[in-house]
Parts: structure tokens; C-alpha cells; sequence
């Protein structure tokens, strides 16, 4: 009698400790992939989206993205549509916080007007994509709660929890390329009733400075709505130097003007 | 507009070009042409309150643009033309919208030349916007605007906030309807009539400044402008006949807007000085949008604002004592559909204005927009709305870019 409980006591302990680890070792992960991509400084990027609905058919849309990394606050981010012409010149500034809402600000180019609006809308798709908002901002650690869950084929398995409630999921299955920086090879995303939403899958990775892998294609697909997109990066920058000048509002006229 | 004027920036544009180019010729330009041609039919429902009015107006209009960059994007020249041809010869017209040369360094910005300015939070009225003068022919809702030439020169700081200078040296006057316009008084008003206050008349040298900054939650502005008046200050005699003209004037504005979770609450106001007239205005409201509600993209905002001024009924915008009720509708799919629906209700008499404006892609270079106006029980009373009480209309217009 006295071992069963002992037994039953030590397998608690056990469970208990390895439930932790498996948390600490998300996050370990999560930290080692920042860390692995820390120090690209700013970088600006070509970027067509394709859209495909479930017949097939595509729309297409280019814009320009700007990033300036920072250490201590999220990165600032400045995106400006290049195609469909109606929307040329429409542009965003976003400034994004570790913690709480990020700053956004919306140019129309055909009034001239430079709008502040709300980051409330996290789930809501990207220009019409199957990309929501919260899948393009910048990922920074403090957004999840990590669970390791398993290590196959030399990729590492980490379940994250979205902290804000507004998040359209309840969790993302992501691998991690533990040999190649953590590099990310594909995101799982379940919804709000825990049902399999979304896929996306990295391709066509390229080493930048001998440090910063970025993939060129990034290929999500909604198994709910079998609609597509596919993100296709054409020529990473990372010899610009933007400052903290290139990501103010005047600047964000000047990129939609 | 100036023929000469016109010219004369040209010829500046031209020399920096040039200038810059001499001094590195290896540096890259990129340039980039388009053009777009808008098809267009206003239908006006009530049968004509004035004499020479029309009910069905088809119109076109074209809209070139020309941008050359270099410098990586630090210095460039823009332009953005416009002509339209319409029944009314007064709403067939043409601008230079913009062509100004622009360099950026560090933390400063200088254009000078013909450029479009947007200052203000308000949705259903536009107070604090000074900078450029209304292109009244084009929309109801004074969002089009005539280039302005200035000189602009901005100072941007993280800690203090953005720092704006303009030079305006000339005043565009601004555009009416004629006689075979819809949209207009019984009297035609002609540009040419309305005079000026100034002895310098639309060569009087005007400037403007304006501080924007941004802490947290809080977007901040306040401008102030001295010069000829973009507004005409209407006078009327015993007779009824209108006499107009330009003021010089002294205007404050501020400029407030709270983004909060999914709220944004917004104030502009104004107060402005001229020798015939001092008054307040404000707008103030907010802007709630429920974001994604079927988990496919659908937002629906729901806007309500109010408006005050203190001209009372000779506010040109006729919005004196005025509540705004709207919704903004995006369904955020790929033709990017959206509405904006609305209305105006004076709190004063009766008189209502209703709007619904929507749009949309079709394929990847063509647009369609649909607008509506209503003009309903509209206070005889009210000086400047009572002319318009007939004109409610329908618009289509279909856009194709190039």
C-alpha cells in the first residue's frame, strides 16, 4: 500500500516537472529563435500576394515592406501597395509593443490623409488574404505561452497560446528548424473552437549576412474555406540602414505620396 | 489658374531635376506613369429648381500622374493632373493637383510646388483643413481640392512631436457650379466675381504652420493659418443678391483623436478671425468598429458625430447645430467592397441629408463606385441648403487605371 502511493505520488512529481520543462523549453525555443534572427537592423523587401479562391481563381497585389528592428520595443514596420493601382499609394505604419495594442496609422493617398487606426482588429484577413493581421505583425516572444511537444526529424514542435483574447486562434503548432537558426518551416492554426483553420508553409529559404534565413515563399491555406494565398518575396535588402526617420508619419506620406 | 504661375513652377522643377542629376550621374531614377480614366453619370431625380439646370449630367474625367524618384526615394518630383468634361462648363475643368519636388534628410522634409495637404480626425466635416482651397464642382462632401503651391518644410522629432512650416504664395479660388450646374445658388456665382478682401488679392503671401505629436493613445495637432480665406464670406443685401469675397484670416485649429481598443474618439475645432467675423466650430464624435464579425472579414463601423457653428445659418457647410449617424461597411474581400452610409439631421428644423457611397474591383484594373444624396424636408428657411432642396442625385461611376 505505502509504495503504490509512494508510486502514484512520484508519477504526479514526474508529470509535474516534465509538464514545466516542456514550457521552459518552449519558451527556451522561442528565445533561441529571436535570438538567432537578433541584430538584422532594418531591411525593406519586395512582396506579391496571391489570392486564390476556391475555384482557382487569383488576384494579385505588390507592395514595398520596410522593418526597423528594435531591441527593447517591438519593431516599426511600414508597408505601401503597389497593385491593384485603385489602392497605389495606400500605406500603413505600424509600430509594434512587446506588450499591449500596437500603434497603427493608415495613409490614403487619394485625399492626402493620414489616419490613426484602431490594432484592435487582430483576426480579420489582410487586404481580402487568408492572411490575418496578427499573422503578418511582428512576432515578438511575449505575444505566446510556449509547450514543447516533440523533436521529429531534427524539427522541434512548440505549441503557442495567443496572450491577447482577441486572437482568432486558440493555438499554433510551429517547427522550428533547430540546424538551420530556427528558421521557421511551418505554422499550424487552430481556431477558436480548436478545429484545424489555417496551414503555412515556408519555402525557397535564403541565408542573408550569414545569419538571417527568410524564406521566399510563404504558402498559407485555409482548409475550412479551401481559399489560398501565396507570399512571394523577391530580393531582401538588408544593406539598407533605415533610422527611426524612415518610420514616422511624414515618412509615411513620402512612401504612399 | 495662372498660366504663368504654371510656368514658372515648371521651369524651377525643371532646374532642380537637372541639378540633381548633373551632381551623380550614377544615381538610379525610377519612374512611373499611370492614368486614370473615370466614366461617370449623375442623375438628379426632382425636375430643376433653377432655370438651366439639367437631370442627367454624363461626364469623364482623366487623371494622369508622373513620379520620378532617386536618391532612394529621398528626393523625387510629382505629378498628378486632372481635366473633366461635363454638360456644366463650370464643372469642366482642369487642375494640376500636384507637381512639386520633395527631399528628405534625416529628420526634415521640404516640397515645393503644387501639393495637396489633409489636416483634420472629423469624418462628416472638414474644419481644420485649410491648407488647400475645395474644388466644390467635384463632390458634395469637399473631400477634392485644388493644388495649392507652397513651400513646405517639415521637422520631425520623436520627443516633441512634427514640426510643419508652409509658404503659400498664391490663392486658388474656389470653384462653383454654372448655370447649367446642379448644386449651385439661384444667383450664379462666377470665381471671377468674388473679390478679395486684400489689396494683394490671390497674390497675397500666406502662411501657415502646424505641430502633430503622438503620446500613447493620443494623436494631438494644433495649426494655426494666416492669410486669404479658403471660405467665402457670403453677404447678403435686401434684394437677396449675394455679395462674396475672400477675407483675410486668422484661424486656430486643433485636432484630437483617442484610439482606445476598438474606439476612436475624435474633436476637431476651429476658431477664426477676420475683420467682418469672428466664430467657433467643432466637430466632435467617435468611431466604433465590430471587426471580423463572421470570422470572414466582415467589419461594420458605426460613426456618430456633431457638429457646431456658430455662424449659425451662414455656415457655408450648413452645419451649425447638425447630428451625423453613419456605418462604414468593409467586406474586406478581394475586390476590397465597401459602404459608407449615412445621415445628417439639423437639430434646428427639419432638413436631412442622407448619403450612401459604396465600391469596389472588378478584375485588376477597374472600379466602380455608386453614390447617392437625399436631400429631405429641407427648412426653407436655411439659407444655403434650401437652394440645393431639389437636387438630390444618384451616382455612378466606373474607373478604369492604366
Amino acid at each position: 500500500m505505502k509504495t503504490s502511493i509512494f508510486t502514484v505520488a512520484a508519477f504526479v512529481a514526474f508529470n509535474l516537472v516534465s509538464a514545466q520543462t516542456a514550457k521552459e523549453k518552449g519558451l527556451e525555443i522561442a528565445k533561441a529563435a529571436e535570438q538567432a534572427d537578433l541584430g538584422f537592423g532594418s531591411s525593406t523587401v519586395e512582396l506579391k500576394m496571391i489570392l486564390k479562391n476556391k475555384n482557382g481563381q487569383k488576384s494579385e497585389r505588390t507592395m514595398t515592406t520596410k522593418t526597423l528592428e528594435l531591441i527593447e520595443d517591438g519593431d516599426k514596420s511600414l508597408i505601401a501597395f503597389n497593385s491593384p493601382k485603385d489602392v497605389k499609394g495606400t500605406s500603413t505604419l505600424t509600430y509594434t509593443h512587446k506588450v499591449g495594442s500596437d500603434d497603427q496609422w493608415l495613409y490614403l493617398p487619394s485625399i492626402k490623409r493620414v489616419k490613426r487606426i484602431s490594432s484592435n482588429n487582430k483576426s480579420g484577413p489582410f487586404v481580402g488574404s487568408e492572411f490575418a493581421y496578427e499573422d503578418l505583425s511582428s512576432q515578438e516572444v511575449e505575444k505566446y505561452t510556449y509547450t514543447f511537444l516533440e523533436e521529429k526529424n531534427g524539427l522541434l514542435i512548440v505549441e503557442q497560446d495567443p496572450v491577447d483574447p482577441k486572437s482568432g486562434y486558440t493555438r499554433r503548432i510551429v517547427s522550428y528548424n533547430k540546424d538551420k537558426g530556427y528558421r521557421l518551416e511551418k505554422i499550424e492554426f487552430y481556431d477558436r473552437k480548436n478545429a484545424l483553420l489555417k496551414t503555412l508553409t515556408y519555402s525557397d529559404y535564403k541565408l542573408y549576412k550569414n545569419k538571417f534565413w527568410r524564406a521566399g515563399t510563404l504558402k498559407m491555406v485555409n482548409h475550412q474555406s479551401n481559399k489560398e494565398t501565396l507570399l512571394q518575396f523577391a530580393g531582401y535588402d538588408f544593406g539598407v540602414t533605415y533610422s527611426e526617420d524612415d518610420f514616422s508619419q511624414v515618412a509615411l506620406q513620402r512612401a504612399g505620396k | 489658374m495662372k498660366t504663368s504661375m504654371v510656368w514658372g513652377v515648371l521651369i524651377l522643377l525643371a532646374t532642380t531635376y537637372v541639378r540633381s542629376q548633373e551632381g551623380e550621374p550614377q544615381r538610379k531614377v525610377t519612374h512611373e506613369v499611370e492614368l486614370e480614366i473615370a466614366g461617370e453619370y449623375r442623375y438628379f431625380v426632382d425636375a430643376a429648381r433653377f432655370e438651366g439646370q439639367e437631370n442627367h449630367y454624363p461626364s469623364i474625367a482623366f487623371k494622369p500622374s508622373y513620379e520620378a524618384s532617386w536618391n532612394k526615394g529621398y528626393e523625387s518630383i510629382n505629378f498628378q493632373g486632372f481635366l473633366r468634361l461635363d454638360r456644366d462648363d463650370e464643372r469642366t475643368h482642369w487642375d494640376i493637383r500636384e507637381l512639386y519636388y520633395q527631399k528628405a534628410k534625416g529628420n526634415w522634409e521640404v516640397s515645393a510646388g503644387f501639393k495637396k495637404v489633409y489636416w483634420g480626425v472629423a469624418e462628416s466635416n472638414h474644419l481644420v483643413d485649410v491648407i488647400n482651397q475645395t474644388d466644390a464642382v467635384e463632390t458634395f462632401d469637399g473631400e477634392e481640392k485644388l493644388g495649392q503651391p507652397m513651400v513646405q518644410f517639415s521637422w520631425i522629432t520623436n520627443k516633441i512631436g512634427t514640426f510643419d512650416l508652409f509658404y503659400l504664395p498664391y490663392h486658388r479660388k474656389r470653384t462653383f457650379a454654372g448655370e447649367a450646374g446642379r448644386l449651385r445658388f439661384g444667383t450664379v456665382l462666377n470665381q471671377d466675381d468674388l473679390l478679395y478682401e486684400s489689396g494683394a488679392e490671390e497674390w497675397r503671401q500666406d502662411v501657415a504652420v502646424r505641430w502633430k505629436h503622438y503620446v500613447g493613445i493620443v494623436d494631438v495637432a494644433v495649426s494655426h493659418f494666416y492669410g486669404n480665406g479658403r471660405e467665402p464670406l457670403f453677404a447678403f443685401d435686401a434684394l437677396g443678391n449675394i455679395n462674396a469675397f475672400y477675407p483675410v484670416i486668422n484661424q486656430t485649429g486643433l485636432e484630437l483623436q483617442l484610439t482606445h481598443s476598438a474606439f476612436l474618439w475624435k474633436l476637431e475645432s476651429i476658431y477664426r478671425q477676420s475683420k467682418i467675423q469672428d466664430f467657433f466650430a467643432l466637430a466632435a464624435g467617435l468611431e466604433y468598429t465590430f471587426s471580423n464579425i463572421d470570422g470572414n472579414g466582415l467589419d461594420i463601423g458605426i460613426l456618430g458625430e456633431y457638429s457646431y457653428d456658430e455662424r449659425d445659418e451662414l455656415a457655408l457647410n450648413a452645419l451649425q447645430n447638425d447630428l451625423f449617424f453613419g456605418s462604414r461597411i468593409a467586406l474586406n474581400d478581394t475586390a476590397d467592397t465597401s459602404f459608407l452610409i449615412g445621415g445628417l439631421s439639423d437639430l434646428d428644423s427639419s432638413s436631412k441629408i442622407f448619403s450612401l457611397e459604396a465600391s469596389r474591383r472588378f478584375g485588376s484594373t477597374w472600379t466602380v463606385e455608386v453614390e447617392a444624396r437625399v436631400f429631405q424636408s429641407i427648412d426653407a428657411n436655411e439659407l444655403i441648403l434650401s437652394n440645393f432642396q431639389d437636387d438630390s442625385f444618384l451616382r455612378i461611376a466606373i474607373s478604369k487605371f492604366f
